[in-house]
């Protein structure tokens, strides 16, 4: 793990305690933000205080889908894409879970983007982060459903063509109750973001823009993971509340970040507690929902 | 920023803290984050190699430091972290 001389009382990294430290150093390329990612999550688990046994993570295949194997709380690593149906079923047997789903942008949007959309219809109680680094990482840099016009990637040499997702605006209009999007550069809000998604009953969305060093950046010529970081923090404006229509990504554009929607939707388990009720009466007993205290 | 608002208060009120650095050097892959988003400019990269070959930050100038754990936070490599010590004054 280390060489240096450690000193008696030397203290730990704060971090250290939500990793399983067996398995590091990470698979993650230098400059990578996804790291940075987990260092915010892991600091809204502690200020948060949740009793750690009863947050469960799960992730599906990619580079950020690496997330699950790295922490150390109760995780699961899915197939590719079935994060979310996972997470789901995870949090109706036990709705006692705080359910996390932790993946990237080819992974929940791509393959599972079908997933995303109904859970977010349904109102499932998990929070999904969603790390974008624009294309699909691990698998050589493909084209994915969030790489911006222009861009160049392996199966896109004269620049990508097809129009991208808008995230937020995505995750907005099939009903979830909190959407966010932030930057890596942008630890302190991330944090309170990740704080907030998961204190909020319902289908929570957090869109962390990361850069990808090795395939994003070095195909179109923009330099290394810190180039990325000063450009998101250059080029970022802050607008809560915006209108999710008007939050697309351009090639090297502005980004738009900030908390956009914050609403309150009745989740899964209430609305069928609630229809049940009002058609059985007394005769059925509501299942709990993990949200009375 | 928030960065930069918290170098103006430092700079007006006295200062209470010092920090104190930590760096594994052998995880550090020598992304830089740290040197560049510390909101007082107080790491550097070193000349040395670690094991893998990058340059691991050090802390340049320590009366600058004031534990803020801006680095720790933005680590990718978990390998730097920071602390605040109270200083008497």
């Amino acid at each position: 793990m280390t060489t240096q001389v450690a000193e008696a009382n030397t203290p730990i990294n704060p971090v250290e305690p939500f990793l399983r430290m067996d398995r590091m150093p990470h698979i993650w390329c230098p400059g990578c933000g996804i790291g940075t990612t987990v260092n915010c999550f892991a600091r809204a688990l502690t200020s948060s205080g949740y009793d750690l046994d009863k947050v469960a993570i799960v992730s599906g295949i990619g580079c950020t889908g690496r997330v699950a194997g790295y922490l150390n709380l109760d995780s699961f690593h899915t197939t590719h894409g079935r994060a979310i149906p996972f997470a789901t079923g995870l949090k109706l047997a036990n709705p006692e879970l705080k359910v996390v789903v932790y993946s990237g942008d080819g992974d929940l949007i791509a393959i599972g983007g079908n997933h995303l959309i109904h859970a977010a219809r349904r109102n499932i109680d998990i929070t999904v982060v969603c790390v974008n680094n624009m294309l699909y990482g691990m698998t050589g840099g493909q084209v994915g459903p969030a790489t911006p016009n222009t861009a160049i990637a392996s199966t896109a040499p004269y620049g990508a063509f097809e129009q991208p997702f808008n995230l937020p605006f995505l995750a907005d209009s099939c009903g979830a109750v909190y959407v966010a999007r932030w930057t890596s550069y942008h630890v302190r809000q991330m944090t309170r973001a990740m704080r907030e998604a998961m204190a909020k009953p319902g289908f929570s969305f957090i869109e962390i823009v990361a850069p990808c060093p090795t395939l994003y950046q070095r195909r179109n010529r923009l330099g290394d993971g810190l180039d990325a970081m000063k450009y998101y923090k250059q080029r970022s404006t802050r607008k809560d509340g915006a209108s999710t229509r008007d939050v697309d990504i351009d090639f090297q554009g502005d980004i738009v970040v900030g908390k956009f929607i914050d609403r309150e939707r009745p989740t899964f388990l209430q609305a069928m507690n609630h229809r049940f009720t009002e058609r059985l009466g007394s005769r059925y007993t509501p299942y709990p929902t993990g949200l009375e205290d | 920023m928030s960065a930069a608002t918290q170098a103006g208060a430092v700079k007006k009120k006295k200062k209470k803290y010092q920090g104190r650095i930590y760096v594994d050097r052998e995880r550090c892959k020598g992304c830089g984050f740290c040197v560049e988003f510390c909101p007082f400019g107080a790491l550097e990269l070193e000349t040395d190699y670690n094991a893998k070959g990058y340059h691991p930050p050090f802390l340049a100038h320590e009366d600058k430091c004031n534990g803020c754990d801006l680095c720790g936070l933005y680590c990718p490599d978990f390998a730097i972290f920071s602390e605040k010590i109270r200083v008497e004054d």
